[in-house]
């Protein structure tokens, strides 16, 4: 099966293992690469849930909710019509991961329970006790194994992708990988490439909740190689996190969707014990800025509340940027059970009960919008066409890329619960799409020439050997430290241009550094840091692309904040009063010039920069975002 | 390289052990590649109250000196969510089986004794290759039969709320190896298929439809390497660090496939 005529997914988290099962169901062998086991992706980290209309709650909750709510939250930075086909196929997917066996949370009936999340006013979210990406990716996971014990999936884990293989009219023919244990360089052959490979928190690390795969690595030698990338600026942080020093450990939102609460003592510097604050002398920041909402404001909102709260009114917990987030008024026994997990999570980590003590959280770098740009066809009624080898595709022809690896869904902000739904759906639609590909493939295509494979393996070779031999004064672990520290600080919840102008120079400094670094280790076996060191120079380049991104956008949409160039909404005015007419026409006005995917392609000097309309056919943006 | 001689081989101090509180004192075993011997060294980091295993790793290899100061290559080792749900980490702390990264420094006693998992092949320092565990699933068939991942608009049959919170005991089982390292049934001497397998045929076969492929799955571990080679030592449930009960599911598989040899002989 290695030769060609199959498909190649890179990356088994929740994306890749949604492509390889539709590939193979299509009847296409496949060869599925992973960093490592793939039921160790990230997707397990994810414990709140997975949002799909099932109109279980007595709400009369409805799909075209669902989409008006991910258009809203993103602030109609997304294509619609992409967003239309998840919302309307999301009850089928929970269906079918029910059959797989997920095991999801049930009402008393034994029917699947639906629970409230950040962003919306509908119970939507199914989630399986408080593991739901562990337990998604089980269900994937476990048929993958059964195809494979079938034949018709190969699986390469411990192996890394490196780079496209491309023919002479620049279609994607393969890929060249690194065996992570013998740290050979191959080439595999195929006549499609499925990219899954994940997000890139890691460029703000450890100041952020992702996992160790969460480099962006693939995706950026992607992007070297021609593809491109797209909305990098919009950075989702997560305002609920408590800081480790290897990372920064998620609260799940489901904690405020289950009554948690978000206060500070109203006293800067206010040292006495939480619980012995009385009510009054508490600021529940949430509940203040956004009475309808309260504590289930959308997550920028929600960061940039805390953010006030405690880098401009000085109020955060003993003058750190921590906030509380309370529980202890809740039903002990109810809180257990819906929030087992996660609550397990902050006693393992902090050493302290939520049940007894508020939990200190601030907010952390969580999931980019952004990523490889990728196409959709439309269908006439607004939707994307169930079958089309358009969808998904990047902009190197052979090359497809789903998951939090694409831009597609979330437009400026991602809703909570949404991406599980994403990752699954967007790998179900590049599987299929891919498959749509490989059937419309003519015999004529012109072959991979074996010099050219062999000396692109010699090139990546001999790169390996000089950065095993490196011997300068500089460390990969330390450069990545401070690549981490300046993300946060500079491109971070809130930003400005000149400090952004002072990023971009600093990452160009980083890069140059990353040529005098030292590795440490020659042995050509295992050798993780060669593998890390290589990683991070990708990052560097992507954390560029974000950067560089975020200079070029001078608004403010979702969670790109500039303050310099805020549209605020007029206090105490509502649709109707004249002043809040004269903003809606700025906001407008504001839509017109900025209401545009950025995008960016790679040039030698940088990446270049450059806009793109939004398709927002079905729900045009008459309505400002108000979270009042 | 030689290996370096910094402590006997059983890991026992041979040196100066008096350390400041103000550190952190790492003894690891290493080894290069699979077929190579290990050997033990010893490193002193900086005192942290917030230091876990993973993270003590994560800043020892900034720095790779050994106590008598010898710049070695970083540790190798696995990690990937840092939240204890990823499985990756499971190493031996202290001779016990347990992630990396909900282990707190704080909580453990010095020196800190890093080996790999045992039972497993190392391949390089820390890491070990568990691929055995997945054989394992395999040969139990550990998914459900679905006909396709497609939509059949319709979902599983209802499940009853206790017997939801009783599946997903098991399904948080995340293949970390541990209850297998511990298992002395288990290993390289022979074909015990381990704990975590046999604890999802319990979980596959109380499924509405996983069921009914619930006698090939006893059928698999009747034979050899089978459920009968549990020698009922009770280290696994002790070691798992989701407390998945085992030793129950074990026991529950012990029924059944006592009922099946019978029906298996009368028909
Ligand atoms: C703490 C946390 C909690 C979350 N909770 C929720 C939630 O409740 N609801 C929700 O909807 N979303 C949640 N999310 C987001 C969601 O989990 C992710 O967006 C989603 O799981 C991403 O899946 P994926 O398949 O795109 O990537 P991943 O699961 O990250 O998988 C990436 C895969 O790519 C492979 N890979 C990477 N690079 C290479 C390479 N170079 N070569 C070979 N293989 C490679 C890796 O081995 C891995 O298999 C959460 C995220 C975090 C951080
Ligand atoms: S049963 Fe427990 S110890 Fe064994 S692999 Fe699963 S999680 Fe780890």
């Amino acid at each position: 099966m290695t030769g060609s005529g199959g498909a190649i997914v890179i990356g088994g988290g929740l994306g890749g293992l949604w492509a390889t099962l539709t590939l193979a169901n299509a009847g296409f062998p496949v060869q599925l690469f992973s960093l490592f086991e793939v039921r160790r992706s990230h997707s397990v980290c994810a414990q709140g849930g997975i949002n799909a209309v099932l109109d279980t709650k007595g709400q009369h909750d409805s799909v075209r909710q669902h989409i008006i709510d991910t258009i809203k939250g993103g602030e109609y930075l997304a294509n619609q019509p992409p967003i239309k086909s998840m919302c309307e196929s999301a009850p089928g997917l929970i269906r079918t991961f029910d059959r797989m066996g997920v095991t999801f949370s049930r009402t008393a009936e034994g029917l699947l329970d639906q629970r409230l999340f950040g962003g919306v006013k509908n119970k939507r979210t199914c989630f399986a006790g408080a593991s739901t990406g562990q337990q998604l990716l089980y269900g994937v996971d476990q048929q993958v194994r059964r195809l494979e014990s079938l034949g018709q999936v190969t699986k390469h884990e411990w192996w890394e992708f490196l780079e496209l293989l491309k023919d002479e009219a620049g279609n994607c023919r393969g890929i060249l990988a690194m065996g992570l244990n013998s740290l050979e360089v191959r080439a595999f052959p195929a006549e499609v490439v499925v990219l899954a490979t994940g997000g890139f928190g890691q460029i703000y690390a450890p100041n952020t909740t992702t996992s160790t795969n969460c480099t962006g690595a693939a995706a950026s030698r992607c992007y070297r190689q021609g593809a491109r990338f797209a909305n990098a600026e919009f950075f989702q942080f997560h305002p609920t996190t408590m800081i480790g020093r290897d990372k920064t450990r998620l609260m799940s939102e489901a904690a405020r969707g289950e009554g948690g609460r978000i206060w500070v003592p109203r006293t800067p510097d206010d040292r006495r014990a939480p619980k012995s604050i009385p009510e009054a002398e508490r600021l529940y920041i949430l509940e203040e800025m956004f009475p309808s909402y309260g504590n289930t404001v959308a997550r920028d909102e929600a960061s940039r509340a805390i953010w006030r709260v405690t880098r401009q009114m000085g109020l955060g917990l003993r003058g750190t940027d921590r906030v509380y987030l309370d529980l202890t008024h809740l039903d002990r026994s109810f809180v257990a059970t819906r929030l087992g997990a996660i609550l397990d999570i902050y006693r393992k980590f902090a050493g302290v009960d939520p049940l007894d003590e508020p939990m200190e959280i601030f907010p952390a770098a969580h999931y980019p919008m952004g990523g490889l740009w990728v196409d959709f066809e439309r269908d006439a009624n607004g939707g994307m066409v169930s079958e089309s080898p358009r969808n998904h595709a990047t902009s190197i022809p052979g090359l497809y890329a789903c998951g939090e690896c694409d831009y597609a869904y979330h437009g400026a902000n991602r809703l909570g619960a949404n991406s599980l739904l994403s990752a699954s759906f967007s790998g179900r639609v590049a599987g299929a799409s891919a498959a749509c590909y490989l059937r419309g493939l003519g015999s004529d295509r012109p072959r991979l020439r074996q010099h050219d494979i062999d000396s692109l393996i010699a090139r990546q070779e001999s790169l390996n050997q000089h950065m095993m031999r490196s011997d300068g004064p500089e460390s990969p672990f330390q450069i990545h430290r401070e690549l981490g520290e300046l993300m946060t600080a500079k491109v971070g919840v809130v930003r400005a241009n000149p400090e952004l102008e002072v990023a971009l120079e600093e990452l160009r400094e980083l890069d140059a550094r990353l040529d005098r670094i030292r590795l440490g280790d020659a042995k050509q076996w295992a050798n993780q840091s060669l593998s890390f060191a290589r990683q991070l120079r990708d990052m560097l380049q992507l954390a560029m692309v974000v950067t560089q991104s975020a200079l070029a956008r001078d608004e403010c949409r979702g969670a790109h904040y500039k303050p310099e160039f805020k549209l605020a909404i007029p206090e105490g005015k509502f649709p109707g009063d004249p002043e809040f007419e004269d903003y809606r026409a700025r906001w407008q006005a504001n839509n017109a010039r900025w209401l545009k995917t950025t995008i960016a392609e790679h040039r030698p000097d940088g990446p270049k920069i450059d806009f793109e309309p939004v398709d927002t056919s079905l729900y045009p943006p008459v309505n400002p975002r108000d979270y009042r | 390289m030689t290996p370096a001689q910094d402590t006997a081989a059983d890991g026992s101090a041979s040196q100066d052990d008096s350390l400041s509180v103000e550190a952190i004192h790492l003894r690891i075993r290493r080894q290069d590649r699979p077929d190579s011997p290990a050997y033990w060294q010893d490193f002193r980091l900086p005192y942290e109250a917030d230091h876990n295993v993973v993270s003590a790793l994560l800043a020892l290899r900034s720095n790779p000196v050994t106590t008598s100061g010898q710049r070695v290559e970083p540790v190798a080792w696995e990690r990937n969510c840092m939240e204890e749900v990823c499985g990756s980490c499971a190493m031996l702390i202290n001779g016990v089986p347990r992630p990396a990264c909900s282990a707190l420094v704080d909580q453990l006693e010095q020196p800190i004794v890093l080996a790999p998992l045992p039972k497993f092949p190392v391949v390089r320092d820390l890491v070990v290759d568990r691929s055995r565990i997945d054989t394992g699933f395999q040969h139990v068939k550990a998914w459900i039969d679905i006909d396709g991942a497609w939509d059949t608009h319709e979902g599983a049959p209802r499940i009853s709320p206790r017997q939801w919170s009783d599946n997903y005991l098991y399904s948080r089982c995340m293949s970390c190896g541990c209850c297998m390292a511990a298992c002395p049934q288990f290993g390289p001497h022979a074909n015990f298929i381990g704990p975590a397998p046999l604890a999802q045929v319990r979980l596959m076969n109380s499924h509405p439809t996983g069921r009914y492929d619930k006698t090939e799955r006893l059928h698999a571990i009747m034979g050899e390497g089978g459920l009968s080679d549990c020698g009922n030592a009770q280290n696994c449930v002790r070691v798992c660090p989701k407390a998945i009960p085992l030793t129950t599911a074990i026991g529950e598989l012990g029924r059944e496939t006592t009922l099946q040899a019978l029906k298996d002989l009368f028909g």
